[in-house]
């Protein structure tokens, strides 16, 4: 069955959702939610806290059972797919995870592989193949033999991102992955995105927090406010004033960003410049 | 893909292959383990010559491969053999359990007798001793049914929204643990002193008198837990990451969790049943291998070293005071305590820094 879909992909692009209702418990976090996500395109999910772009990104990674509706992956019901086929077909960073003591950067970016291992065939030339693409891939070839305890936090965020990479799934989810990490780096990481999405592999999808490097980066962005999509498309055509008045509650103006052209949202001043008191 | 020129440089992950087939090994781990079973091959040796009747090793050997008098054979055979096989075996169940315990918990604590488990087991043959008046089996049958209530109703107290929540069940099981403690106070207190006395080994763990019969109840245990235990290694390692991430690599979590806590919780109730409640094996044994393997928990080289610590906590407890038969719990109890106050305070440093 899932090899037909592999040869015949369905119609239509390979994640949806569908009329989510999304809770915890009792709180519901979204309701009548629904999305799809071009493929081959670097998708940006932005929106204020809380606002149930996590929770959106969790349960379209099969994290999180919706309470009704359903995410559709590859023209089935996510939820009916075996857990490793999922595995092998989306990746998925979450937002924290704990790298175990003593684990060195070539074992971590390994452990990436499960989906593609088997009890008694633990490692393949695919692996290996894989594993250093990879590496390679995000800059960290040569920190392969060190113990990811002793890396900066750049250097570690790209290690995760070279697990997920070592995954081979067609379909990759970040959750916020440039948190705790300086502008610099957050471009870094950004940058492997855009590449990733540029190269034609990968559909990527990532929830952020900065809306001006979301604008500059996303080929479709996604605006969320309340569990609710209150806009997308490309960033040129809807990020407007008004957008980010009805996202956020700011006022601001729009610029083009002097670099690549793409909106720069500039929060509007408490008053138009700061005086210095005379004294 | 990138071009395969590039591939050149390989990263450095130690296999083992033989034809399709491929495992996955850490040398590390693999080398401190062969050092640990090598001690235990020394210890071992050392056990079956001592005792009342010393033999040299060449006795040993000859009485091992069938050439030995009937009174050496009577030794071995009748005496030393199963004692050291009880204390091998129990021990490999106890440092497994132990690891997977900790594991699932994330936590050096997260140790069966932490989680209530050893507690209901005691709890469980104190009363069938004192208040059924059940001799030496009924004992173990109470151990163990006290055992797996108690684990089932801490896992049910600490289950909240679809899974178990590592620090919970700590925090449950010590409850627990503190509840049962004063219940089995009650009860020998109320009762005989002879009676007490019977009662009193249930609550040390003692491989005094270990016979074939033991050997077969544990053996049986370990034999059949093998195979689950190294299918479910791979999972349990990324469970460590967080369950997300382990989801998210195609792990199925709470089956998997739940899966472990059974398996943990037979080993230790296999362990439990042979020889009593020991202390401490199974907390220890997993955090010493973790120092000198420099990984993250895990099972075989703790089980092997759950082994190593019995054979010579049972050595210790024959040789110390040969007069007296102090059951194996005792040094058990002083090398695990040792290690978790050291352990403690390694911890109230670092948290400190």
């Amino acid at each position: 069955m899932t090899t037909d879909l592999q040869t015949q992909p369905p119609p239509g692009n390979r994640l949806r959702a569908h009329d989510l209702k999304l809770q915890y418990g009792e709180r519901v976090v979204a309701e009548n939610l629904s999305i799809d996500i071009p493929d081959h395109s670097l998708t940006m999910i932005v929106g204020p806290n809380a606002c149930g772009k996590s929770t959106l990104l969790r349960s379209l990674a099969r994290l999180l059972a919706p309470n009704h509706g359903s995410v559709v992956l590859d023209g089935q019901d996510i939820s009916r797919y075996p857990s490793k086929e999922v595995a092998r077909r989306l990746g998925l960073l979450p937002q924290t995870s704990i790298a175990p003591d003593g684990i060195t950067v070539a074992d971590l970016v390994a452990r990436g592989r499960f989906p593609h291992q088997k009890f008694l065939r633990q490692w393949s030339t695919d692996d290996d193949v894989a594993v250093t693409a990879a590496l390679e891939r995000t800059n960290t070839a040569d920190l392969a033999s060190r113990f990811v305890d002793e890396l900066s936090g750049g250097q570690r965020q790209r290690v995760w991102l070279a697990m997920a990479l070592a995954q081979e799934t067609p379909l990759l989810l970040l959750d916020e992955p440039t948190t705790y990490l300086d502008i610099a780096h957050q471009v870094e990481v950004l940058d492997l995105c855009a590449e990733l999405q540029e190269s034609g592999e990968r559909t990527v999808v990532v929830v952020l927090h900065e809306l001006n490097l979301a604008a500059r980066y996303a080929t479709h962005l996604i605006a969320m406010r309340a569990g609710q999509v209150v806009a997308q498309g490309a960033p040129k055509e809807i990020v407007t004033p008004e957008l980010i008045e009805s996202v956020y509650h700011l006022r601001c103006s729009i610029i083009d960003d002097p670099e690549t052209g793409t909106p720069l949202v500039v929060p509007a001043a408490r008053r138009s410049a700061p005086r210095v008191r005379e004294s | 893909m990138t071009a395969p020129q590039v591939v050149q440089r390989r990263p450095a992950i130690a296999r083992l292959a033989y034809g399709e087939w491929s495992v996955l090994w850490r040398p590390r781990a693999v080398l401190a383990s062969g050092l640990v079973v090598l001690a235990m091959l020394v210890f071992a040796l050392v056990q079956l010559c001592t005792g009342d009747y010393p033999m040299t090793p060449g006795e040993v050997f000859g009485t091992l491969s069938g050439r030995g008098a009937a009174a050496q054979e009577f030794v071995i055979y009748n005496l030393r053999l199963p004692r050291l096989l009880t204390a091998a075996l129990v021990g490999l169940a106890l440092g497994a359990s132990g690891a997977i315990f900790q594991s699932v918990t994330r936590n050096p604590l997260g140790s069966p007798e932490i989680m209530g488990f050893t507690m209901g087991a005691s709890a469980g043959a104190v009363a069938t001793v004192l208040v059924l008046g059940g001799q030496e089996l009924a004992g173990m049958g109470g151990a163990l049914v006290g055992g797996f209530v108690t684990a089932a109703v801490v896992y049910r107290l600490a289950y909240r929204g679809g899974g178990v929540q590592g620090f919970r069940l700590i925090l449950v099981g010590v409850a627990a643990t503190a509840l049962l403690d004063s219940l089995v106070s009650y009860l020998l207190l109320r009762a005989r002193l002879q009676d007490a006395e019977g009662a009193y080994t249930w609550l040390v763990g003692s491989l005094n008198g270990a016979d074939w019969q033991q050997v077969q109840i544990i053996g049986l245990t370990v034999a059949v837990m093998i195979v689950p235990v190294l299918a479910i290694g791979n999972q349990m390692r990324l469970l460590e990451m967080g369950d997300d991430l382990a989801q998210g690599l195609g792990v199925r979590v709470a089956v998997t969790r739940r899966r472990l806590l059974v398996i943990g919780t037979v080993l230790c109730a296999g362990a439990v049943a042979t020889a009593g409640p020991i202390a401490f094996v199974a907390l220890a044994a997993p955090q010493i291998m973790r120092r000198l393997t420099g990984g993250s928990v895990s099972i075989v080289p703790a089980a092997l070293m759950g082994a190593l610590i019995l054979i010579v906590g049972d050595l210790a407890a024959q040789q110390i005071w040969p007069d007296t038969q102090m059951p194996v719990g005792i040094p058990t109890l002083c090398i695990g305590g040792t290690y978790l106050a050291w352990l403690l305070y390694q911890q109230s440093r670092a948290s400190r820094l």
